[in-house]
């Protein structure tokens, strides 16, 4: 009798899938945190000429709701990175700001536009650039797999530890945060390096006889990565894991389904939000990283986030930093943006 | 009615003189290197003056360069080397001392202010706080045991990959800064080492690359306590950062013993430089600060503290001597003259600087 024709569970994850969340309640209007406040400032008359103004223009309580993220990312992102585009294309100086104007007044008549492109030039012309890209995408992509690799099994047994033992468990993933993040990194060159306790203990143990050189290596670079953003990895699958309906599992039992089956035909499948959602968690800080790879790495090790910092303090060449700025984030966002799209139109495939 | 007007002239008056000669605020921000001056002067500068001392550290002229070109960095007393002193001058960055305030001039010592002149014509914008060389620092019980003969007088103790291989094993250490190991490499091999000629900055690339692989770091602090401690056996250093790691080690008595030289084929010379931010927000407090330093007393004890010689000729009856004694603080006068110094690089020649210096640090 062959398991796999009994294990037909395939169904029951993706009714689990599909079935509608309870998050999405609806929320009708605002939540009256005063009441007397909100009756008082409504009131006031520059209020409701705002207000007639604002459903004049067809802005009403739900649109200005929605427009706060928008605002938050126009304020925190789009401005910035505008601010960085602009100094990408001008050219360097020795000046305070060091970095040529992009528009100049000629004659108090006409608005010179300088656009400079050599920054961008330089990037692809140097293999430099290309060479620190490359890199800090492979230590990125093997630091997330290494963290999802260790969270899960960690995620997992949380979310199946008794309830009351749950949020102390949270607590102890949360508990590194207390101490800067700075000084943890900082930590692992007293484990990691050639007398530290790493070597100290492996060397007592007898496990080796030459203490290991870790320190100043890319495995320390993956090591710190992992250990600091575990946490970023553990939340996400921990909440998606606890989720999760129990009696799915006893279901695929019930038809004959091993353990290990279950857990790769219903278990894996519904914690998939929170792999992606850990995974964007780690990997994209990842590529950026510079604290990490400075500390723990070695002269070799080539990352974009080190390669900015000297453009920018040891050359001091703003310009051709915010070029490769702008090239990382082109090269971060439009694969996300394309697999969020690509995600979508599964999903409304699968409705 | 009168009362009211009076009271409106005392406020208008209050405000005015806010605009106009408002005595500042008894803080002055000073941004100096890492391990440079004993805080007790700190502490004595307040009580006499009552001007509170907001002291923050870096390590590289770089950093501090970047942070004073994006502007309004809130210090009100840097000390920027030489060379990047002249850029900055260059930029805008500084405003003029004004002599009147600095009483102290005469302390002042005519060797240094000669040198620094170079950068600072006439030595309108900066005052020297310390001076040093740039040389190599080593453990003489590791060296030893590993090479009996080892030829630490001369640049060949790093820069001679058959020696260098020698020592790779117990760590050496080197600036992270191209501007100080580029010229130190092409003296080495006897270019001009002030040399503004890509073609000739890029033959150190050579050099540099054929010993990489024995540099355990590259780094412009760290190497201090990593001598002192026994974890480098070999580095190129500062020469006040090296006799510092070598008092470290032998207050810790932990076997270590440090020595520093600087080499017999020559060494970069460099000046730290006291200045003020055009738009320091308490550039009063930022002179009686730097006038304070200038005393010959308080000179003397930062001296006798850092192991660093000063730009301060009346400081010297006062310092010890094991510091005015030492030929590695200060040079006797045949060696002076083998010291050399480094004038700014332009922007383009600096590029040339940094990426050759990249591609050494990563191999690429």
């Amino acid at each position: 009798m062959g398991a796999e024709r009994l294990c037909r569970v395939d169904e029951l994850s993706g009714v689990a899938m599909t079935s509608p969340d309870p998050m999405k309640k609806k929320h009708k209007g605002l939540p009256l945190v005063s009441g007397g406040l909100v009756s008082m400032i409504c009131e006031c008359p520059p209020y409701r000429w705002a207000a007639s103004r604002c459903y004049r223009w067809g802005l009403q309580g739900r649109s200005l709701t929605v427009m706060v993220p928008y605002l938050w990312l126009v304020l925190l992102f789009l401005a910035p990175f505008l601010i960085v585009v602009k100094i990408s294309f001008s050219e360097i100086r020795i000046a305070i700001p060091p970095y040529a104007p992009l528009f100049e007044m000629i004659d108090g008549l006409y608005v010179q536009l300088n656009l400079h492109m050599a920054n961008y030039q330089r990037l692809f012309h140097d293999d430099l650039y290309m060479h620190a890209y490359l890199s800090s995408l492979r230590i990125a992509v093997v630091s997330t797999v290494l963290t999802l690799l260790v969270g899960y099994p960690i995620a997992y047994g949380m979310a199946r530890a008794p309830k009351s033992w749950r949020l102390p468990l949270l607590m102890l993933v949360i508990l590194p945060f207390w101490t800067s993040f700075l000084i943890r990194v900082y930590a692992w060159i007293g484990i990691l390096k050639t007398e530290g306790f790493l070597n100290m203990f492996l060397l007592w143990t007898g496990v080796i006889d030459e203490p290991l050189v870790i320190l100043h290596t890319n495995i320390a670079v993956y090591i710190g990565i992992v250990y600091s953003y575990l946490p970023f990895m553990i939340l996400p699958l921990y909440s998606s894991l606890e989720k999760m309906d129990h009696s799915l599992l006893e279901a695929a039992a019930d038809l004959g389904c091993p353990p290990h089956k279950a857990f790769w035909k219903v278990t894996f499948p519904l914690s998939r939000p929170g792999i992606i959602a850990g995974c964007f968690l780690v990997f994209i800080p990842a590529v950026g990283e510079f604290v990490i790879p400075d500390l723990l790495g070695g002269s070799s090790t080539l990352m974009i986030g080190k390669t900015l910092w000297s453009e920018f303090f040891n050359n001091r060449d703003w310009p051709l930093a915010s070029a490769a700025a702008v090239i990382l984030l082109l090269l971060l966002v439009v694969p996300i943006v394309w697999f969020q799209r690509f995600q979508s139109n599964r999903s409304q495939l699968g409705e | 009615m009168k009362k009211l007007s009076a009271a409106l002239l005392a406020v208008a008056g209050l405000a005015l003189g806010a605009c106009g000669d408002k005595p500042e605020e008894k803080v002055v921000n000073v941004y100096n290197w890492s391990d440079y001056i004993d805080e007790q002067i700190l502490t004595d500068f307040t009580t006499e003056t009552g001007i509170k001392v907001v002291y923050d550290v870096f390590d590289s002229n770089d950093v501090l360069e970047t942070k004073l070109l994006a502007g309004s960095s809130g210090y009100d007393v840097v000390v920027p080397s030489g060379t990047f002193l002249a850029r900055q001058i260059n930029a805008g960055v500084f405003q003029k001392l004004d002599r009147s305030k600095l009483t102290n001039w005469g302390n002042l010592w005519d060797m240094v202010l000669d040198r620094t002149s170079i950068w600072d014509p006439g030595n309108q914008y900066a005052v020297d706080y310390m001076w040093g060389t740039t040389g190599i620092g080593y453990n003489t019980k590791q060296v030893a045991e590993r090479m009996a003969d080892a030829p630490v007088n001369s640049w060949d103790l790093v820069f001679n990959p058959e020696v260098a291989a020698k020592f790779a094993d117990c760590g050496i250490y080197m600036l992270d800064t191209s501007d100080e190991m580029i010229p130190a490499a092409l003296n080495y091999i006897g270019e001009n080492p002030d040399s503004k000629d890509p073609a000739v900055i890029e033959k150190a690339e050579a050099v540099l690359m054929a010993i990489r692989p024995f540099i355990r770091k590259f780094h412009s602090s760290e190497y201090i306590d990593a001598l002192a401690n026994g974890d480098a056996c070999v580095a190129v250093g500062w020469s006040g950062d090296i006799l510092q790691a070598r008092d470290r080690a032998a207050e810790a008595k932990n076997g270590v013993e440090v020595a520093y030289v600087t080499p017999d084929g020559g060494a970069q010379m460099w000046f730290d430089m006291m200045a003020i931010p055009a738009d320091a927000k308490h550039p009063d407090n930022a002179h009686t600060f730097i006038n304070y330093i200038m005393r010959a007393e308080v000179m003397a004890k930062a001296s006798n503290y850092v192991f660093y010689a000063n730009g301060n000729k009346a400081s010297q009856e006062f310092l010890t001597p094991d510091v005015i004694g030492d030929p590695a603080i200060y040079p006797t006068p045949e060696a002076l003259k083998k010291l050399f110094i480094i004038t700014p690089y332009s922007s383009d020649v600096q590029r040339v600087l940094t990426r050759i210096w990249t591609r050494v640090k990563s191999g690429q």
